[in-house]
């Protein structure tokens, strides 16, 4: 299952039908150990992010009091407590990247996209974020959009990339 | 068991033992943080790092185990370094304005400093953002304060049951708190503060009082009036350096007195008067129960203001089980507005009460709007044991050298049924004591009047009482085994509220005390608890207790006298006004509503 965007299945699924399955995944697993994570990781996947209320779901569901399930959510930089875009570009600051550039190409997507590391736009397309080394170094500097990775970019080639998923 | 080396010492441990423990046993002492026994062991901190020979890196001492043949130095060169630089690092994000803190001199973060000589401030690093949480009645959060340990997450999940407390976010921006930033009073947070009997440092304390009963006792328009709860006399003494268990009542009375409080009242007085009420109210129950009438048994004790939250929040259905009696302090705020304020003729306004409790959750609940009975608060001020223990030394009271003083009547005599109330099972004794002599007209059938099935530090206990032979008027309990359970600590109450809420419960009559223990090791108590001090705590109680002529609630003169010329009798139309509540729905997540 993918935490970028809504999943092709579920694009006319409303709130409640989303809730009702994050609510069938939360039976599956009520009895492993260890479940918090499996559950918000599906319930992601579903849902696109953890808001507040899905957590108070999940809590209220699992029995688990809401500040051990908003701690998980806040440790793990995988989850995302915002709306996610339909697309994730992570930049890599890792050392190869960074010293070919990396930081003047976050520069340069904030500029295109008008927003801030961490951020969505907004007409939901893009969320941006960055990496610590996602072991491309010999395509430093590399981004990733989803799951694809766009090796040795420069800042010039940025805007054609982009205008790819529009 | 163990043998193993400790800097160049035999030492032996027993099997399971850590490091840690086994120095302690051996009067070698590491220092640390995180570790605190009987709560947690995780070895986040590493202060308490040791080095075992073969091993390639230090260890924490609190989560390694001692094992045959280890040898270890808690003080090399190594050692030495590892713990200062890690002392100095946490050091580099904590506030050093000591002075300001009113964990100053009683902090175990600055203890450790001194100990350790820290003299310069290597480094100044970034700080993390912190607040300031004291929107809650009872408890401030300061968030610049905390070192992180993850006591208080401890006992607010595994011993309380409770869950407001975690670690939310991670790396530099860690903080302890509830989820998303909320503040304490907006969460399910009960307020019983053990998490401030935890904390090392100044990040979870009791919310200041002192400086509102100062302005009192300096306000001549205001009579003050103060009461003690029955458990701080069994650990005030421990504020001033005396051994733990050491009762201290006659030197707080005059201590009370000379700082100037108008009446000194006792809380005692008040638990007797829970006895008949409460006695009553049971009796009540049971009678409508066995004669086919409408009534809701197990019957639960309501003198736990943290016990009554969690209960709102937590089982809101099951309300009508718990004893509509005011916790013993509100009823002598009540009395001293009403029937004293009448008899010393000063208008009700003009009166000005403060609790000392061994409680932080009493703190909130004379916010309550429903304990306003004579149109003005019950209570005005509630002081911890803590608290209470700032003020006398900020009085300039020797406190050890105190002469006994005597408790001022008509609300200030009690039993010994009445000093019970502060350990866990006292309660439920006391009204043993009582209720049984009611309706047999003979003294409960125990060794010295303890219902030893139910005394001591266990989590849930339980006993049976046959009824035989009763006086004519409860003639329908003849034969009837009355079952009654005790527990304190709110995981413990969680198990007997489930059974309740399944319809499942075999008991007729359940006491709740909200924290392990009971008052003794209440959140507004001394700091260190553990169970040894609870013990020792629960000596005195016992002791002043058996010390008294009068043991038994209905036997106290005062409280008789009160039914004939105030109050009628119990469960009166005035007792009602007065002496009873009743409890909110709140939801499982929040405050409010």
């Amino acid at each position: 299952m993918s935490s970028q965007g809504p999943c092709s299945c579920c694009q006319n699924e409303t709130d409640q039908q989303k809730m009702e399955r994050i609510g069938q995944i939360i039976e599956d697993y009520r009895h492993k150990e260890g479940n918090l994570i499996q559950i918000l990781h599906m319930a992601q996947g579903i849902y696109g992010y953890l808001p507040m209320e899905l957590m108070e779901f999940i809590s209220d569901r699992l029995g688990k009091p809401l500040s051990e399930v908003h701690g998980v959510a806040t440790f793990y930089s995988f989850f995302s407590t915002k709306p996610r875009g339909e697309n994730t570009i992570r930049v890599c600051l890792g050392t190869a990247c960074y010293v070919r550039g990396g930081r003047k190409i976050v520069e340069r997507l904030q500029d295109i996209l008008g927003i801030e590391v961490g951020e969505t736009t907004q007409d939901q397309k893009f969320t941006l974020e960055v990496m610590r080394c996602i072991g491309a170094c010999g395509l430093a500097p590399a981004i990733t959009i989803n799951d694809r990775v766009y090796k040795q970019v420069n800042p010039e080639k940025l805007q054609t990339i982009i205008e790819k998923y529009y | 068991m163990i043998n193993l080396m400790i800097n160049n010492k035999k030492v032996t441990a027993r099997e399971g033992q850590t490091i840690l423990e086994a120095a302690r046993d051996n009067n070698i002492l590491i220092p640390h943080f995180c570790y605190l026994e009987g709560v947690h062991q995780v070895g986040s901190c590493r202060i308490c790092v040791v080095e075992v020979e073969g091993a390639k890196t230090l260890q924490a001492s609190c989560v390694t185990e001692a094992r045959e043949g280890m040898v270890v130095r808690t003080n090399s060169e190594k050692v030495r370094k590892a713990r200062k630089l890690v002392y100095e690092l946490m050091l580099s994000d904590h506030p050093r304005n000591c002075l300001g803190c009113s964990r100053n001199q009683n902090c175990e973060f600055q203890k450790l400093g001194e100990l350790m000589q820290i003299s310069d401030f290597r480094f100044e690093g970034e700080k993390s953002k912190t607040f300031l949480d004291d929107s809650s009645p009872s408890i401030t959060r300061d968030t610049s304060k905390c070192i992180l340990c993850r006591r208080c997450v401890t006992v607010c999940n595994q011993i309380q049951g409770v869950g407001v407390l975690n670690v939310q976010r991670r790396g530099f921006k860690s903080v302890i708190g509830p989820a998303d930033e909320l503040p304490l009073n907006s969460v399910n947070c009960v307020y019983c503060g053990q998490c401030t009997t935890v904390c090392p440092v100044g990040a979870l304390q009791e919310k200041d009082s002192t400086g509102k009963v100062w302005e009192a006792l300096f306000d001549p328009g205001k009579r003050v009036i103060i009461q003690t709860a029955p458990a701080i006399r069994a650990a005030l003494g421990e504020e001033f350096g005396l051994a733990p268990g050491t009762l201290v009542t006659g030197k707080m009375v005059t201590a009370l007195r000379e700082m100037g409080f108008n009446d000194v009242f006792d809380t005692n007085f008040t638990a007797d008067l829970t006895i008949l009420e409460e006695g009553t109210e049971f009796l009540q129950r049971v009678k409508a129960a066995l004669t086919g009438k409408e009534a809701v048994l197990p019957m639960i004790t309501s003198c736990s203001p943290g016990w009554i939250k969690f209960v709102e929040h937590t089982y809101p259905g099951e309300l009508d089980h718990i004893s509509t009696c005011k916790s013993p302090h509100m009823m002598l705020g009540a009395l001293a507005k009403s029937f004293y304020a009448e008899k010393i003729g000063v208008d009700p306004k003009d009166i000005f009460v403060v609790s000392v409790m061994p409680c932080t959750a009493k703190k909130f609940e004379i916010t309550r709007p429903e304990m306003q009975s004579t149109g003005y608060p019950d209570v005005d001020a509630v002081l911890t044991t803590r608290e209470l223990a700032r003020m006398i030394k900020d009085a300039g009271i020797e406190f050890t050298t105190l002469e006994d003083g005597e408790f001022d009547n008509p609300l200030g005599l009690s039993t010994g049924a009445a000093d019970i109330f502060a350990a866990t099972g006292g309660v439920m004794e006391a009204a043993l004591r009582t209720v049984y002599e009611i309706v047999t007209g003979r003294e409960l059938p125990f060794t010295g009047l303890h219902v030893t099935p139910i005394v001591g530090l266990e989590q849930v206990k339980t006993a049976e009482l046959l009824i035989q032979d009763p006086v004519p008027e409860y003639a329908f309990l003849d034969g009837v085994t009355v079952k009654v359970a005790v527990t304190s600590g709110l995981s413990g109450a969680r198990q007997l509220m489930d059974q309740v809420a399944r319809g499942e419960s075999p008991y007729h009559f359940i006491e709740v005390m909200g924290c392990p223990g009971g008052c003794i090791s209440g959140g507004g108590q001394p700091r260190p608890t553990n169970q040894e001090i609870r013990q020792k705590r629960m000596q005195a109680i016992y002791q002043e207790d058996e010390g008294k002529e009068l043991r038994k609630s209905h036997e106290n003169p005062f409280v008789l006298r009160l039914y004939e010329e105030f109050l009628g009798e119990p469960l009166g139309h005035r007792s009602h006004e007065l002496l009873h509540t009743h409890y909110t729905s709140r939801s499982r997540r929040k405050t409010e509503g």
